[in-house]
């Protein structure tokens, strides 16, 4: 399966590398290189290129291109799925995946890479059980074991490992028992000039944050379930009583987790938060153009949005914008040719605005088509798609945990043409 | 201290081979030699002492500093740098008692031992020490790096530690050994016939942890060798959800290659699905439904792999989900697709590799079957932020959504696209017009002004693209569009892209003759621009030039032969060809005179529109989800997915139980009840299994794979005793617990292979017994028992009832009676070709035995009594009684009665055995006695063999079974003579709708315990004093419920045990007496049936008599 794994950043420099069958040079990559060349863009890049001899199939992450070398057929979503996962590992293990953590923590890189695949097939994945094998990082423990000269790697096999539920590890004690669940939705949407919408779909995730003592079966239900129409569960949820039920019955894994995520489709009628009235215009002569963009609320349910921010990707002939905004700041960067409005807190009494004129290259003719704004916000304690969480029950286990949910509500791809 | 700035030194030093300057800086607190390596200036030298250094660390006895060393060195491996002349110094550490140096080790190890194969000898003998050690962590490891250690000279150790390993008792070390397989595989390929043995034994393994891995070993050791995969198929499909994710995908993936060698295709033309089998999957609720008429009926087996690999859509995982999307394409009726639907949808929320392969596949399908994704259209919408491939893969699955529905919102989508400053984007968009114009004709015409308008864009790209496209749309219908030629030839001048040019030329050539007048005026234009052209333009020139001159010789022919003279001396060889082919060919001389005179047919002929079809048209040659089908070309590896085979191959292959002939003359319809019957059994299967995957699948597996074993026993077994046909073989050695599941699949699995074994099959079944026997290491630890005569069991079931606890030992295998047995002297008898086993000629039909009580027994044998839990026995009491099923008055003289034998069916397991007398009352012979084909009810019904002849006042017994579904509904059919037709009903009584058996009195409790509330029900009665004895309650009760009796240790309770016969549902019956009243409580899940019980014991128990 995957024969070999080439960490490379966003310069083209390979920084990690590590076999897991005989060693294939690293002058492969440059296929890798080539290809990346022709891409332009890092986003472009192919994930799937084929060698005379070797598939390389990489994924680009944190700005780091993660190359994997394949010699045999293998489904390509396996080796995404799990280089994806490996990026999860590093972020998991050292709070962020970047390159200089991971040259920070070269050790533990490697000796994850060990356990996570053995000759190319995946061993142990489960964050719960790599977390017992190998101990993340932690200041304190740096300097414990520098001292006491005791290691990051366990000594025994992790008890999932064996278990029937490999994702918990046994014999997890805490003081304070505390289950938090995040009710996280973003709004997937594409608006056109008009502002009516084109394609609206909601998706949504439920992150938790479980830290119980023992083996605890906590069973989670819905005021309205029936919304939820597509979904994707972590290992530990009971498929079968989803089906019958309708709630959601699992065993969580110790920490941080998503336990679900779902998808409400565009059937249903996504409601909006804000409209965008904009207006952006290039003139025929005198190099020169107007943008004027003003946001305002539509549908939320008498919450506030916050964090807004607008982000147009400007035509490469524009050359620099003088603009004054009402509200919020904005930054206009010649070189990505990103112009960022940071509005912030959404006020319905006084709309931001953001106006003024733009600078085009000289002598360059008029970009056909406007370019479209993408929009981020936050709307908290509010889940768009009116999902609520009914009740979280806890058996097996004696004490009385502390529960928590959280609703939060985002833009995802939230598209604005113009 | 001193430690910790040691880290962050060796850190700095991994990071870059510069910063060695400051990090000796920081160093004066490590030991003065390491210090002196830092310091060193050039980069080369840096790197030699550096390794001195890690020398000298490594051979200290500080295990801090070793470790150090080792970390350093792990760095310098992780940045590729060659480290491989420690090799000495770190292989002496490999036995070190620190688990993270030993690791740190290992990997070094791993690494260079191909390179330093002595050396790397020198470790051998920890591993092998290791492989020893009872930390089953430290077992697996020592394995995973033993057959990491790529060198040839230690393939034998590598091969015993697997065999070793690969019994161990930790499944984790197991799963190494599986690991360890493809490694060896992969270093010595002779070692492939030892390997496949060790896969085989690990195939069995009952442990969800060791199914991936050895799949995988599976796939890349021998993934021709099918065979192997038979006997494990249904364990695979059951343990699947319980796998972990990577095993899925791959199991998943070979699960689909086996299906198409295995089962026949389900997209028949004519084929009726049928739509209750999912239901019957959802609702607990068996109203299945059997209908015998459908043309096509999936193998059970087939739908067991879809059934349990459905909710894996629902997986975190998104190759899971691919590897199920993909099943789906292959193997599912193509009703069923659509619920892969949203997940593959859901899918294009992940990142942009997930994104763009799963496009890919979608692409692909939606091709075939656009209605599948029709609903989700906008999702393919295309952002501005996407990356290009994503995007031309969306616009390719819109083109192929493109339908006269949706065209008008697809098209208004296209123009957003057009004018994106993505250009390779807008470009692909106005091909992707072009499509969806030549696809759907109501918008040619659309399309083509939107196109034409396209022409005075400005970018290049766009115009180029647009000028390609409609020269193709033009070739389809080129008589109406004269205007956009000229339109196009007015723009020429403006377009550079060669392309483009070239496409117009070759336009204005072909349809010369809707433009007479424009068209040499190109082509004189061309004539002053030739020599400044591209080729392609060029040869379009000549082209032109050709035309025109065929056509409108009169203006064109000076200009033609000037540009053919350009073209002479042009400096590419391909139009100084093109040019003197065209010039000997139009231009009339002596020397070609014949080919001249076709030049006209030949430059002027019509010519076919291209298609414009998809680039993933032929795509679905490959199979979905993998490299091959993402690139398009076949990956090396890649396994080609066969067509289905035309007819199913022998589908007992994969059935793990005990095969037994059964000795019965009459085969069976076969061709027809068959299929349908496995199907229910496969239903009623599910349900018991739904129930018990809550519970996790180890029990399950376990019974299977012990039911394996005995299968195997028992097929070597009967094979040894063919000669004589002794119709049982018990084995003993079968062990693990035996629930119910257990048992219930023991039976079903037997009977569908005994509908198979006639006496006429036998010769065929007997091949394959042998061919079974063959693969597996004969494991004959068992013993035949010899069949007891059937006088004699018959005369033990005549005795009274109260034999229930040493039954087990008491009821030896009763030999089956031979069926029709035909009371007329010696008629046809020789039909029967029972050369064995003579079949006792039974006197008086009502006290014959026709069910297999054998079969019953023989489970009884097979599992063994530790497993305790429940176990079929057989029936305490047989009622004597017949029922009418047939007057003779109505009959016409044939008359025919009924009785319940309470045996196990031996035509399906969820069949209920009736046995059937069938007599002459008129004075000739009555011909062809047999059952309608046609049956009017929903009952399965197994019919008995038409019997040709019944000689007058002659009698003659024969055996049926009927599915009552676990209801007392009549079973209505058609009783046939060659003459007449007549209706005949059976209604069943409810306790002949069970099967009895025995299972221990804590077992019995624990069962009660779980069936209570709305499972319950009771009823207090004042019991007859003369049923108070024990012996009458028990008799009263088996005479009305065909239960088994559990032994009791308490003085007043009396406890009885059965099963439904369709579902296998518990029915617990107990009876409690307190003078002068009883108690009488039913535990069941068929709530239904167990108050009706309740009403018949209640009856019994009241009423006085016998």
């Amino acid at each position: 399966m995957i024969h070999s794994l080439f960490l490379i950043n966003n310069a083209g420099d390979l920084f990690l590398e590590k076999h897991w069958k005989s060693v294939i040079s690293r002058s492969i990559c440059d296929y890798f290189f080539e290809a990346r060349e022709k891409a332009v863009e890092p986003d472009n890049v192919p994930p799937v290129i084929r060698t005379p001899h070797h598939y390389l199939i990489n994924i680009y992450r944190e700005k780091i291109f993660f190359v994997s070398v394949i010699q045999t057929e293998v489904p390509p979503l396996f080796v995404i799925e799990f280089l994806h996962r490996v990026a999860e590992t590093f972020q998991d293990y050292f709070g962020e995946c970047s390159e200089t953590t991971i040259k920070d923590n070269v050790v533990i890189v490697y000796e994850l890479l060990e356990e996570m695949l053995d000759n190319g097939f995946p061993l142990a994945t489960e964050s719960n059980i790599l977390k017992e094998l190998i101990r993340p990082p932690t200041i304190l423990r740096s300097m414990v074991n520098t001292i006491t000269g005791s290691s990051n790697v366990g000594e025994t096999l992790p008890t999932g490992q064996l278990s029937n539920i490999p994702w918990r590890r046994a014999g997890v004690k805490y003081t304070n028992n505390e289950a938090y669940f995040d009710v996280v939705e973003e709004i997937d949407a594409i608006l056109d000039k008009s502002g009516t919408t084109v394609f609206a779909e909601i998706q949504g995730v439920i992150d938790a944050c479980v830290k119980l003592s023992g083996m605890p079966d906590l069973t989670l239900s819905f005021m309205n379930p029936r919304l939820l129409d597509d979904v994707s569960f972590h290992p530990c949820v009971r498929y079968k009583r989803w089906e019958s039920e309708r709630v959601i019955s699992f065993i969580p894994p110790d920490g941080n987790f998503q336990l679900m995520s779902y998808h409400i489709s565009a059937q249903n009628l996504v409601a909006i938060p804000i409209y965008v009235k904009q207006n952006i215009s290039f003139f025929e002569t005198g190099s020169s153009g107007r943008l004027d963009i003003t946001v305002g609320p539509k549908q939320t349910m008498g919450k506030t949005v916050e964090c807004l921010v607008v982000t147009v990707h400007m035509p490469k002939v524009v050359l620099s914008a003088n603009l004054s905004a009402t509200q919020g700041t904005y930054n206009y960067d010649p070189v990505t040719k990103i112009l960022l409005w940071d509005i912030g807190k959404l006020n319905p009494q006084k709309l931001p605005n953001l106006k003024g004129s733009l600078s085009l290259q000289s002598g360059a003719p008029k970009p056909e088509e406007n370019p479209s704004l993408n929009i981020d916000l936050k709307i908290q304690q509010f889940a768009i798609s009116g999902l609520k969480v009914n009740r979280l029950d806890m058996y097996g286990e004696k004490y009385k945990p502390f529960k928590g949910v959280k609703y939060v509500t985002k833009a995802g791809k939230f598209q604005v043409r113009t | 201290m001193l430690g910790m700035s040691a880290n962050s030194v060796s850190y700095n030093e991994q990071g870059s081979v510069e910063s060695g300057v400051d990090a000796a800086q920081e160093n004066s607190s490590i030991p003065a030699s390491i210090s002196s390596g830092g310091a060193a200036s050039s980069l080369f030298s840096a790197d030699y002492k550096k390794n001195e250094d890690l020398k000298e660390m490594l051979e200290s006895n500080k295990e801090s500093l070793k470790l150090e060393a080792m970390k350093r060195i792990v760095g310098l491996i992780a940045k590729g740098k060659n480290a491989s002349e420690l090799f000495p110094a770190v292989v002496k550490n490999v036995a070190s008692k620190n688990i993270e140096l030993k690791k740190l080790v290992y990997v070094y190890l791993v690494r260079y031992a191909e390179e330093q194969q002595d050396l790397a000898l020198l470790s051998i003998s920890t591993f092998q020490r290791a492989l020893k050690d009872p930390n089953q962590l430290i077992r697996a490891s020592a394995l995973r790096v033993l057959s990491s250690i790529r060198v040839p000279i230690i393939v034998p150790i590598m091969m015993l530690a697997i065999k070793e390993a690969a019994t161990d008792l930790s499944p984790y070390v197991r799963k190494t050994a599986a690991h360890a397989i493809q490694k060896l595989f992969s270093l010595d390929p002779d070692q492939k016939e030892h390997l496949i043995e060790v896969i085989e034994k690990l195939l069995k393994d009952k442990s969800t942890l060791v199914a991936g891995s050895v799949v995988m070993a599976f796939e890349e050791v021998c993934p021709d060798r099918i065979d192997l995969i038979h006997k494990n198929y249904r364990k695979l499909c059951n343990l699947l959800v319980d796998v972990e994710e990577w095993g899925q995908v791959v199991i998943i993936h070979m699960l689909t290659r086996y299906a198409r060698t295995q089962f026949v295709s389900p997209w028949r033309e004519d084929a009726v699905f049928d739509e209750n089998s999912e239901k019957a999957f959802y609702d607990s609720e068996e109203e299945r439904r059997v209908d015998q008429s459908k043309p096509y009926i999936m193998d059970p087996d087939h739908r067991l792999l879809l059934r349990n690999t459905k909710p894996l859509l629902q997986s975190r995982n998104t190759a899971v989900v691919m590897a199920v999307s993909q099943l789906y394409w292959h193997l599912s009726p193509k009703h069923e697709l659509s619920i892969i639907t949203k997940s593959l949808v859901r899918l294009l929320r992940s990142h942009r590799e997930v994104q763009y392969i799963v496009l890919q596949n979608i692409a692909t399908m939606s091709i075939q079957r656009k209605g599948m994704f029709e609903p989700f259209m906008k999702s393919f919408y295309v952002r501005s932020t996407d990356a290009t491939h994503i995007k031309t893969l969306k616009l390719e699955i819109l083109t192929n959504l493109a339908n006269e529905a949706n065209i008008s919102t697809i098209l208004r989508e296209f123009q957003t696209y057009v004018k994106s400053q993505d250009k390779a984007f807008a470009a692909a968009t106005i091909q992707a017009i072009g499509c969806c114009a030549t696809n759907i004709s109501e918008v040619t015409d659309t399309c083509l002004n939107g196109l034409v308008l396209l022409l005075s864009n400005r970018d290049e790209t766009v115009v180029a693209e647009s000028v390609v496209v409609i020269k193709k749309l033009l070739q389809t219908q080129p008589s109406q569009h004269s205007d956009i030629i000229k339109h196009m030839a007015k723009l020429f001048d403006n377009i550079t892209v060669p392309m483009a040019r070239a496409s117009i030329l070759w336009l204005m050539g072909e349809y010369c003759e809707h433009v007479p007048k424009i068209a040499p005026d190109v082509l004189r234009k061309m004539a002053k621009t030739f020599t400044d052209e591209e080729d392609i333009v060029k040869l379009q020139i000549v082209n032109l030039a050709a035309k025109l001159y065929l056509t409108n010789s009169k203006q064109t022919k000076l200009l033609t032969q000037y540009i053919l003279n350009l073209g002479k001396y042009d400096q590419n060889y391909d139009i100084r060809d093109r040019t003197r082919f065209i010039r000997q060919l139009i231009v009339p001389n002596e020397k070609s005179g014949a080919l001249s005179k076709y030049a006209r047919r030949i430059l002027m002929a019509p010519k076919p529109a291209p298609v414009l079809q998809s680039a993933f048209k032929d795509r679905d040659r490959f199979q979905l989800g993998t490299l091959s089908h993402t690139l398009n070309s076949q990956a090396s590896g890649y396994l080609e997915l066969s067509d289905w085979p035309a007819v199913a191959p022998d589908q007992s292959v994969r059935n793990v139980e005990v095969v037994e002939p059964v000795k019965e003359a009459g085969a069976p319809a076969l061709s027809k009840s068959k299929p349908a019957k496995s199907n229910e059994k496969f239903y009623s299967d599910s349900e018991e299994e739904e129930g018990e995957e809550e519970e996790g699948s180890n029990s399950e597996d376990s019974s299977s794979s012990s039911s394996e074993e005995s299968v195997r026993e028992s097929e070597s077994e009967e094979n040894s005793n063919d000669s004589n046909k002794s119709s049982s073989s018990q084995s003993e050695k079968s062990s693990s617990e035996s629930d119910s599941e257990k048992k219930k699949k023991t039976l079903k699995n037997k009977k569908l292979q005994q509908q198979k074994p006639d006496s006429k099959d036998r010769k065929q079944k007997n091949g394959n017994a042998v061919k079974v026997e063959s693969r597996s290491e004969s494991e004959s630890g068992s013993e035949s028992s010899s069949s007891e005569s059937s006088s004699e069991s018959r005369s033990e079931l005549d005795s009274d009832s109260d034999s229930g606890t040493d039954q087990k030992k008491n009821t030896k295998p009763k030999p089956v009676q031979s069926k029709p047995v035909i009371k007329v002297e010696k008629k046809e008898v020789s039909l029967l070709d029972l050369d064995d086993f003579s079949p006792a000629p039974v006197t008086t039909p009502k006290s014959s035995i026709l069910s297999p009580n054998l079969l019953s027994d023989l489970q009884g044998l097979l599992i063994s009594p530790t497993a305790s839990a429940l176990q079929a026995s057989s029936p305490v009491f047989v009622p004597e009684t017949s029922h009418e099923l047939l007057h003779r008055m109505t009959g016409k003289g044939l008359s025919a009665q009924y009785r319940f034998t309470r045996q196990p069916c031996i035509y399906g397991n969820s069949m209920v055995s009736l046995q059937l007398t069938l007599s002459n009352r008129t004075d000739q012979a009555l011909e062809n006695i047999h059952i309608s084909e046609k049956s009017s009810t929903g009952q399965n019904i197994h019919r008995f063999n038409a019997i040709e002849r019944l000689e007058p006042q002659a009698s003659v017994t024969v055996s049926m079974g009927v599915d009552f579904n676990d209801s007392t509904q009549t079973a209505n059919f058609q009783l046939c003579t060659k003459e007449d037709e007549f209706s005949v009903s059976i209604q069943p009584a409810v306790g002949e709708l069970l099967l009895p058996i025995t299972m221990s009195e804590a077992d019995f409790t624990k069962e009660q315990g779980k069936l209570v509330g709305m499972n319950e029900s009771s009823a207090t009665i004042t019991i007859t004093p003369e049923n108070v004895s024990s012996q009458s309650v028990n008799r009263k009760v088996v005479s009305v419920a065909n239960l088994g009796v559990i032994p009791s240790g308490q003085e007043n309770i009396y406890r009885f045990a059965g099963k439904t016969v369709s579902s296998g549902s518990l029915v617990l019956v107990s009876v409690a007496l307190k003078d002068p009243d009883a108690m009488i409580t039913i535990n069941t899940e068929k709530t239904v049936m167990g108050s009706m019980l309740l009403r018949q014991v209640k009856t019994a128990l009241t009423n006085s008599g016998p």
